[in-house]
């Protein structure tokens, strides 16, 4: 029985090898190189310098600016569209729904292409609205990720509870504001930590659409194209710390079933 | 009304996640080099695709490294999800912890911190394409891990216990028992672990040779370029991937979209 146990358990071993190599040692050596300087001194002024300067603190607010933004446009666009598609009496709605989530198979550098050629069709010249642009384009990229979280969520949520509170004479309003809205919180969480982490950092976007206004991406981008290590460590370190604020603020809240974690691929 | 309603706002979602993809699939047969200007018919957008070498390679290159990649991840994450599964709570909610980091954190930040310990601390050159195949893999194991764990959580042990009762070794049990009922959380895995390296960017570009281009990255630097029969050929390669995750999907959901369709004009008669 022993030498069993032992043999099953240790088919783990090289995973667990392998994430202590390639996923721990990484953030090991990039919390080193984010507090030493070129030569090999402890410093913080790589932080200091990030907190500083004028121009990495627009970066990081700009960052936010559209991450927020694209987190809000996603969300109005992805919970009607996961409602009346989980609320629909449609049979096979898990097909329909793939309409919905199929370009996420596409891959999104030549998905920003075709927008870009209908964007710069419609604006005649992209540089007049980068702002719009770099939200439309993160959208575009992203809403696939949004739909998919919420649609799961609402379309697994219990008909009969909104039903009860129409009996206990609630309006469609109130039954959707204090039953449905609520209930639908994990697919939210799930939907809005999809997208809004993405947006922060995904800087071709900006870039393909011709918006050279950086994120906090485009600092990591840049320290690298200058052999930047140092700096370039910080900027991922503050992105780190970001992630996990986000993660701890919304633990416990995400939908974690299995279809949402692991997307698209298992429909 | 409101049926209506609702029908208008479906319908104006998908013209948004749709029309670039379609009028640039219109304009690839044709000799336009901008939209907005239409020109004649033509299939030489194609033939630049398929016959200029750079494509080529760029467009094999990125098949071969998911395909590779997918396939150590789906050996790693499928193996490390059964160790963990049966492993104590202490070693399963380690392995799980460390799963979760390159889930949550930004492919911006795992990129980069894997070009600067391989790369920049141990020295190995990017032309080995370890740092690559490294990078990619640590991007899709956890996924495929991820999408093991629930089929064993599932499967019914009682089956396996019994093989072992009929006189079979550990080994001979878990392949003949324990994989076939997971197996459908390793295909999809795979799948997925394909379509992530398919689409991955900033991974390739912190981690890659600087003479190998995947889609993405030949893409990218091709839209700074002005190179116009590039930039036209690349609409005729959205079109052909366009095509072919139509027919993949179309395929892999035949049965339920011939029964979805039953079922509804069947309610439509009884209705």
């Amino acid at each position: 029985m022993h030498t069993l146990k032992f043999s099953r358990k240790s088919l783990g071993i090289p995973y667990a090898v392998y994430l202590l190599l390639f996923v721990a040692a990484p953030l090991v050596v990039l919390l080193y190189y984010a507090l030493t300087n070129g030569q090999g001194q402890f410093t913080l002024s790589n932080l200091t310098g990030f907190f500083t300067d004028p121009n990495t603190m627009g970066t990081l607010c700009y960052s936010f600016a559209i991450a927020l933004v694209t987190t809000v446009v996603c969300l109005l666009i992805a919970y009607p569209t996961a409602y009346i598609l989980a609320m629909s009496r449609l049979k096979q709605k898990s097909v329909l729904i793939l309409l919905f989530i199929m370009p996420m198979w596409i891959n999104f550098s030549l998905r920003i292409t075709a927008l870009k050629e209908i964007l710069t069709l419609i604006e005649g010249n992209l540089a007049y609205y980068p702002f719009f642009n770099a939200v439309v384009g993160m959208t575009y990229d992203f809403l696939p990720f949004m739909i998919l979280p919420l649609y799961n969520t609402l379309s697994r949520l219990d008909g009969s509870l909104i039903e009860a509170a129409k009996d206990l004479g609630a309006n469609d309003r109130n039954a959707f504001l204090n039953v449905t809205l609520p209930l639908s919180v994990p697919g939210i969480v799930s939907g809005v930590s999809m997208v809004f982490l993405p947006a922060m950092t995904n800087y071709v976007v900006l870039d393909m659409l011709y918006n050279s206004t950086y994120i906090m991406g485009s600092l990591i981008g840049s320290y690298f194209s200058a052999y930047n290590w140092h700096g370039g460590s910080m900027i991922a370190l503050i992105l780190l710390a970001i992630i996990c604020i986000f993660t701890l603020l919304t633990r416990g809240m995400e939908d974690d079933s299995a279809e949402t974690r692991v997307g698209g691929a298992l429909l | 009304m409101k049926k209506y309603g609702r029908l208008l706002f479906i319908i104006l979602v998908l013209v948004f996640i749709y029309a670039p993809i379609l009028i640039l699939a219109l304009y690839s047969f044709t000799t336009a080099t901008n939209i907005g200007a239409m020109r004649g018919f033509s299939l030489h957008n194609y033939v630049t695709l398929f016959t200029t070498p750079e494509l080529r390679e760029m467009i094999l290159g990125t098949i071969v490294l998911a395909v590779v990649c997918a396939a150590l991840a789906t050996i790693l994450g499928t193996a490390g999800a059964i160790g963990s599964f049966y492993s104590g709570r202490k070693a399963s909610s380690f392995i799980n912890t460390l799963n979760e980091v390159p889930v949550i954190n930004a492919d911006v930040v795992t990129g980069f911190s894997i070009c600067i310990l391989l790369v920049v601390v141990l020295g190995i050159s990017k032309d080995t394409y370890i740092p690559l195949i490294v990078g990619h893999v640590t991007l899709c194991a956890p996924f495929v891990y991820l999408s093991v764990i629930p089929k064993l959580k599932q499967m019914d042990s009682s089956i396996y216990e019994a093989a072992l009762d009929l006189g079979a070794t550990p080994a001979k049990a878990l392949r003949s028992i324990v994989l076939p009922q997971i197996s459908s959380g390793i295909i999809s895995g795979f799948s997925l672990a394909v379509t992530l390296s398919l689409d991955d960017y900033f991974i390739a570009t912190y981690t890659k040779p600087a003479t190998f281009d995947t889609i993405s990255t030949y893409v990218v630097n091709a839209t700074k370029g002005a190179q116009t029969t590039i930039k036209t050929a690349l609409w005729a390669l959205s079109t052909v991937i366009f095509a072919v995750v139509v027919l993949i999907v179309v395929a892999a959901n035949i049965r339920a979209l011939r029964e979805g369709m039953e079922e509804n004009r069947k309610e439509k008669v009884s209705a």
